[in-house]
């Protein structure tokens, strides 16, 4: 139970300390340590909240067994695991549980959830890393362009990109994709991480990591890492564009809004281009609300994942997530759900230090 | 927020008061007028879309040549994975049902969801933020806390937890848009709760709420009258944008499988989860369809709320436009994905990037 309170007790100080934030002053460290604490009630908020709505529904055993155990047994293991206690202590549990970084075991295939996590985790992080990739390559250049062909019918023919990359749902973009270079052409496989060989192979690697294409790398077999990098590309497509399109209008925004100030009026005086003023005098301030934004797209590209991953058979957090949800393992899903939910908070808490980094107007 | 704050209280003048407001001043009509150029074939391109969304969701009764969850007429049945042509212009599916049918009849269950979605979130939204900005003190600062939790997180995840909770994974139609649209609905109410409460405690310090507190007014005739009236200036702007992530949301809903049962409803996102195994067989109606449906619907929603929202930031209006532009101009541009100029760079007085002619 003392373990317990700590998440509660800190979460009602830093609630309060936004106050100083209008005092202004106090310097980077306190600017950091308010942002850092920041991160505990987040956390804490969407665990509570993830729990008691799974809950809403029962306890996790009948949700997940209710039609294949007779009730004697059904009422014997909900007991054995404790769902029978008040909910209240439960969730004292689960909170102690999680502090020691025990998120309990799956009820559909009784595995350790931390185990879930380690394994599909890097394969989501593999699929997020290139999605990220993806996007900034297709953001950034094109944003510029389009800021620099402004209200003319370049900018509109992008704009109009940029919000149908926004408009497309993932699974469509991927459907697509697939449809195209998979069925068609038969140039990129349909779906999955590798090959089974491939998959077999870097199994076997010693010390893994899960990320196939370090895994690849490592294997020091030139096919298999081409073999990883063709299953990847279609994925990292689909969701990539998805934030692209979000990075190109943002780039342009900015680029369009720095494009206006005054130490671009004096460069223009001097007779700078105007190809130049976009690319070498006003893009980099505007780059600074990307690292921002990478933050909030960061939960996008998980929820798209989430998409992808079903898409395309990649065996990720994702994918897992929606099996553990048609299997109503809410064990599982609470526990992917609490990782999700760290992951989140640490990235906009690092994204907001870096922020501030740059641009001191920003610190509290 | 940046662009809330930079502009010096003129424009938030209450009610205009002065001058006769004509059919001319109506929200969409006004700024179809104020557009040009590119930015208005935009709108006029999204609001026909839009449009056509809308007239396909309220006449799919009459358009759909059968019903969404028909798949045989006079005992005949339609046949499974009928390619397009003849009696079934898009195909059938799978599952024997005609494309084309639940195509026109998804737009219906799409529409029904966003309208439900969005009117809860607005009024939730609204009124949390109003009365937390208003009121201030502790359940403002808990209120804070908590909407920001839940905005950082991955919408759609908390949406299919939400609509899980609620349905029980199993629904009837209106059980299903119910589901989906609380489920939206818990997502959107951050957002509507940041900007009312931003524009609330902006507005709290503004003249004429003092001078009613000083007249003495009651805080509830003070909080509808004089500060919701003013805050509410960049709802519409959000309305239009939280439409397409409802309808993205919905999709998605659909596609996990968390949505609506095929029997109850068409719903598009569960027509494309089942076309992804058709694919493989090369089989691209049942796919392509229902997807280019909630792209065109997403599309003609996401144009609109664009232009609005650009038009009614000074910095991003059409140059040439400025010129045109009336006094009331709303200075907070609301994009989806977040408030783009939070961070930086961006506290350029209005004045000096309204210049018309820079070159």
């Amino acid at each position: 139970m003392t373990l317990l309170e700590s998440p509660e007790s800190t979460g009602a100080t830093v609630v309060a300390k936004p106050e100083g934030k209008s005092s202004g002053g106090g310097g980077f460290g306190r600017y950091l340590l308010v942002r850092f604490l920041l991160i505990i009630p987040t956390v804490f908020i969407l665990v509570t909240m993830v729990f008691l709505l799974m809950r809403t529904t029962g306890d996790p055993i009948t949700a997940a067994q209710g039609g294949r155990l007779p009730p004697e047994q059904l009422a014997e293991r909900i007991h054995a695991a404790g769902y029978d206690r008040p909910l209240l202590v439960q969730y004292g549990d689960y909170l102690g549980g999680l502090l020691h970084g025990d998120f309990g075991t799956t009820i559909s295939d009784n595995r350790p959830v931390t185990q879930v996590l380690v394994t599909y985790g890097a394969a989501t992080l593999e699929l997020a890393v290139y999605g990220l990739l993806v996007a900034l390559l297709v953001g950034i250049p094109l944003g510029m362009l389009s800021a620099y062909v402004r209200d003319r019918w370049g900018d509109a023919v992008l704009r109009v990109f940029a919000i149908l990359c926004y408009a497309t749902p993932v699974f469509f973009a991927g459907l697509l994709l697939k449809l195209v270079f998979a069925i068609k052409l038969g140039v990129l496989p349909v779906s999955g991480r590798a090959t089974t060989s491939t998959e077999l192979n870097l199994q076997l690697l010693e010390g893994k990591t899960g990320i196939y294409l370090l895994d690849a790398i490592r294997l020091g077999d030139p096919a298999a890492v081409v073999d990883v990098l063709e299953h990847a590309v279609l994925p990292a497509v689909a969701l990539g564009l998805l934030t692209g399109g979000i990075f190109l209008r943002l780039v342009r925004t900015n680029v369009i809004g720095t494009l206006g100030t005054e130490y671009v009026d004096a460069a223009r005086s001097r007779g700078v281009g105007e190809l130049r003023l976009v690319r070498k005098h006003a893009y980099r301030p505007a780059l600074i609300p990307i690292i921002t934004v990478i933050g909030l797209q960061v939960a996008t590209l998980l929820g798209g994942a989430v998409l992808t991953e079903t898409t395309f058979e990649w065996k990720g957090l994702g994918f897992q997530l929606a099996q553990y949800l048609t299997a109503r393992d809410f064990v599982a899903v609470q526990g992917i759900v609490a990782l999700l939910a760290v992951i989140v908070a640490v990235t906009n808490f690092v994204v907001d230090v870096l922020a501030a980094l740059i641009d001191p107007r920003v610190r509290y | 927020m940046a662009a809330t704050t930079s502009v010096p209280g003129g424009a938030a003048s209450p009610v205009l008061h002065g001058r006769r407001r004509t059919w001319r001043d109506l929200p969409v009509v006004h700024q179809v007028r104020q557009s040009v150029g590119v930015q208005r074939v935009m709108l006029v391109l999204g609001l026909l879309l839009t449009g056509v969304f809308v007239l396909a969701a309220l006449l799919a009764p009459l358009l759909a040549p059968y019903g969404f969850a028909q798949i045989e007429q006079d005992q005949v049945p339609f046949g499974t994975l009928q390619a397009p042509g003849g009696a079934h212009l898009l195909g059938t599916t799978q599952g024997g049902y005609d494309v084309l049918s639940r195509m026109l009849w998804g737009a219906q269950t799409a529409l029904e969801t966003i309208v439900v979605a969005v009117v809860l979130s607005l009024f939730v939204g609204v009124a949390l933020g109003l009365v937390s900005g208003y009121l201030g003190g502790w359940l403002d600062r808990v209120l804070v806390v908590v909407a920001d939790a839940v905005y950082a997180f991955p919408s759609l995840l908390l949406a299919i937890v939400v609509s899980i909770a609620i349905s029980g994974g199993q629904s009837s139609k209106w059980g299903g848009v119910l589901a989906a649209a609380v489920a939206i609905t818990v997502v959107f109410i951050p957002q509507y709760f940041r900007v009312i409460r931003a524009e609330t405690v902006r507005i709290k310090s503004e003249a004429y709420v003092e001078s009613a507190k000083v007249v003495g007014a009651s805080t509830g005739r003070i909080m509808g009258r004089h500060v919701l009236r003013n805050a509410t200036r960049t709802l519409p702007l959000i309305f239009t944008l939280n439409c397409s992530e409802a309808l993205l949301t919905l999709a998605a809903l659909g596609f996990l499988g968390f949505g609506i049962q095929p029997t109850s409803a068409a719903e598009w996102g569960y027509d494309l989860q089942r076309a992804i195994s058709d694919v493989t067989a090369g089989v691209w109606w049942t796919g392509l369809f229902p997807g280019l449906a909630i792209v065109l619907a997403v599309l003609g929603v996401t144009l609109v709320g664009e232009s609005l929202n650009d038009l009614a930031d000074p910095r991003l209006r059409g140059r040439r436009a400025v010129s045109a532009a009336s006094g009331t101009v709303a200075a907070t541009s609301v994009v989806p994905g977040g408030t783009l100029d939070a961070a930086a760079g961006l506290e350029t007085p209005e004045g000096q990037t309204d210049g018309g002619d820079r070159r």
